[in-house]
């Protein structure tokens, strides 16, 4: 393997961390609270609101329907809007957060919803506020399956990244449809896809582990 | 105190009304323990439920040391809810925090500096014997140890009145008594207002002062524990009674009295005690005095909030004179006696 390549190979492994982390971090800060949201506002939860909770619910659906390319091309401007430009690593960021974004906040409204009702009843019978319900109760019981949700998330967006090669995003993807698939460098698709597959190994393991760190429901996994 | 009015719930659903509390009058006083029993169904748990408003009475109030709950909402509630504290059926507790974290929870609702929150949850642990389990996650305690931490939980911040709701429906007979030990000691040295809600007769005899039994959203019956027991009048307290004072008669008496004719010389009657009376030698003074012979058939002795409560089912024989002379001494003992039958023949095997 030539030393350029393994320049080339770092350099896009370094974009694709930098664009993923970056998204990963903002499309949380959005749909964690999204999510939370999404649950505590349905009928009959703890801040019933089911007009809002309607029109978000379907604001998030109709994102997480619009392919990944679409979006990316059909929200240019708000983009440039935000980054000053619609090209690079840092333009890319703006697509991958709006679909993450939603993503999220389904998973973590799933999880949320996983937490045993009971436990919200103790809390109000203990005279708990419904933020004091969320911030106590419902995302640290919740919380082993919102880790797991997010490790999904960042495996996704390592997809996703791929795509933003198309925006001039750089990143592992760009790299092996340029040199591997468009110059007919069979080995740099080859190393490319070998980084991914360690890549988003390495990020499940982790995720993983988490979860299981923070999930102290199992007796034998407790002490952990 | 607890007071409730009037009390109605009706779980209306658009295709129409579905009343569960169909006024519901009660009055539990400052520092007693207030049973309510029911069968599945019977409206116990909404009832309880709506006492510290986790369900909203449709019509009626509920006041709790003085204080009008029913039209509370938002901080006011909130702080209200503070004075009530509540144990579950199935404990309820969070499996993300440790034992100490649980009993801390609702000290952090009302931001109790930290200090003074680990000292309480300490003096809570300690009341509940669970101090060397303060940093367990519940996943790793038996149902008793969790319940102990629901019931740490609940009293932390103090309150006036504990609500169980089916607190040791989840637990073994064993598990059930130590729980219900525990209750009655705190019932006693905090001077606390339990109301517990069960469908287990058992659970009120062994620490109630007082009971409401329920039944289609109506307090069918409700006394002293004691009387409720001894003389149940509604059909439902009579069988919630029967399954834990068992006064049948074994199937080979039964059948015996049912073939025998009235002019039997063996008269079969059960004697009921209570009170006073059961401490004293009776039955051996009319065997004494009216030369009658006893053959005990069927015999029981109950101890209700640490009186006797007992029944004995006998075959008396002996002459017409010395029966009847027995039966009177008995009432004017004032024990009540029904006659239940005559059978043919003395059955010795028992004797």
């Amino acid at each position: 393997m030539s030393q350029r390549l393994i320049e080339l190979l770092l350099e896009a492994l370094w974009e694709t961390l930098a664009m993923v982390g970056v998204s990963a971090v903002l499309a949380a800060l959005i749909g964690v609270p999204l999510g939370i949201l999404l649950l505590v506002t349905q009928p009959g939860h703890i801040l019933a609101r089911p007009t809002f909770n309607r029109v978000v619910g379907t604001l998030v659906n109709a994102t997480r329907s619009t392919p990944f390319i679409i979006l990316m091309v059909a929200i240019i401007p708000l983009t440039r809007a935000l980054v000053g430009t619609s090209i690079g690593t840092a333009a890319a960021t703006v697509p991958l957060v709006i679909a993450a974004a939603p993503f999220i906040a389904r998973l973590v409204e799933a999880s949320l919803r996983e937490v045993d009702p009971g436990l919200i009843e103790a809390a109000q019978a203990m005279g708990a506020s419904p933020l004091q319900i969320v911030t106590k109760v419902l995302v640290p019981e919740a919380l082993p399956g919102i880790a797991a949700g997010l490790t999904i998330t960042v495996v996704s967006l390592i997809g996703y990244s791929a795509m933003a090669g198309a925006v001039g995003g750089g990143g592992l993807g760009d790299l092996g449809i340029r040199y591997g698939y468009q110059r007919f460098q069979g080995e740099v698709m080859v190393a490319v896809v070998v980084v991914l597959i360690v890549l988003v190994q390495l990020i499940q393991s982790l995720g993983d582990a988490a979860a299981r760190r923070l999930n102290k429901r199992d007796r034998s996994q407790a002490n952990g | 105190m607890i007071v409730i009015d009037d009390l109605e719930k009706d779980f209306g659903v658009p295709s129409g009304p579905n009343p569960v509390l169909r006024g519901i009058s009660l009055t539990i006083e400052k520092g007693e323990v207030f049973g309510i029993i029911g069968r599945s169904g019977a409206g116990k748990s909404t009832l309880v439920r709506c006492i510290n408003l986790l369900e909203r009475p449709t019509r009626g109030r509920i006041t709790v040391a003085g204080r009008d709950l029913s039209g509370l909402a938002g901080p006011a509630l909130r702080a209200a809810r503070h004075d009530i504290g509540m144990v579950f059926q199935h404990f309820n507790l969070l499996s993300s925090r440790t034992v100490q974290g649980n009993v801390s929870l609702p000290l952090e609702l009302v931001d109790m500096p930290r200090g003074e929150r680990l000292r309480r949850v300490d003096e809570m642990l300690d009341l509940v014997g669970l101090t060397d389990k303060r940093d367990a996650y519940p996943a790793q305690l038996s149902g008793g140890q969790k319940q102990r931490v629901g019931i740490a939980r609940a009293l932390a911040s103090r309150p006036s009145v504990l609500l169980c709701d089916e607190a040791t429906s989840a637990l073994d007979p064993e598990t059930t008594k130590s729980i219900l030990a525990l209750l009655a000691e705190i019932n006693r040295t905090l001077n606390l207002t339990i109301v517990l809600i069960t469908h287990e007769m058992q659970v009120v005899r062994e620490i109630a002062d007082r009971v409401a039994v329920l039944d289609q959203g109506l307090v069918v019956e409700q006394g002293r524990v004691f009387d409720v027991f001894t003389q149940p009048t509604h059909p439902v307290t009579r069988s919630l009674v029967r399954e834990v004072l068992n006064l049948e008669l074994p199937e080979r008496v039964r059948s015996r009295l049912r073939h025998s004719p009235q002019t039997s010389p063996g008269l079969v009657m059960r004697i009921t005690f209570t009170g006073p009376s059961a401490n004293e030698p009776i039955v051996s003074e009319i065997v004494r005095r009216f030369g009658v012979s006893f053959n005990i058939l069927h015999g029981h002795i109950d101890y209700i909030q640490n009186a006797p409560y007992g029944t004995l089912t006998v075959e008396a024989g002996g002459s017409e004179a010395g029966l009847q002379a027995a039966l009177d001494f008995l009432r004017v003992k004032s024990l009540k006696v029904e006659i239940l039958g005559r059978v043919a023949a003395p059955d010795r095997a028992v004797a």
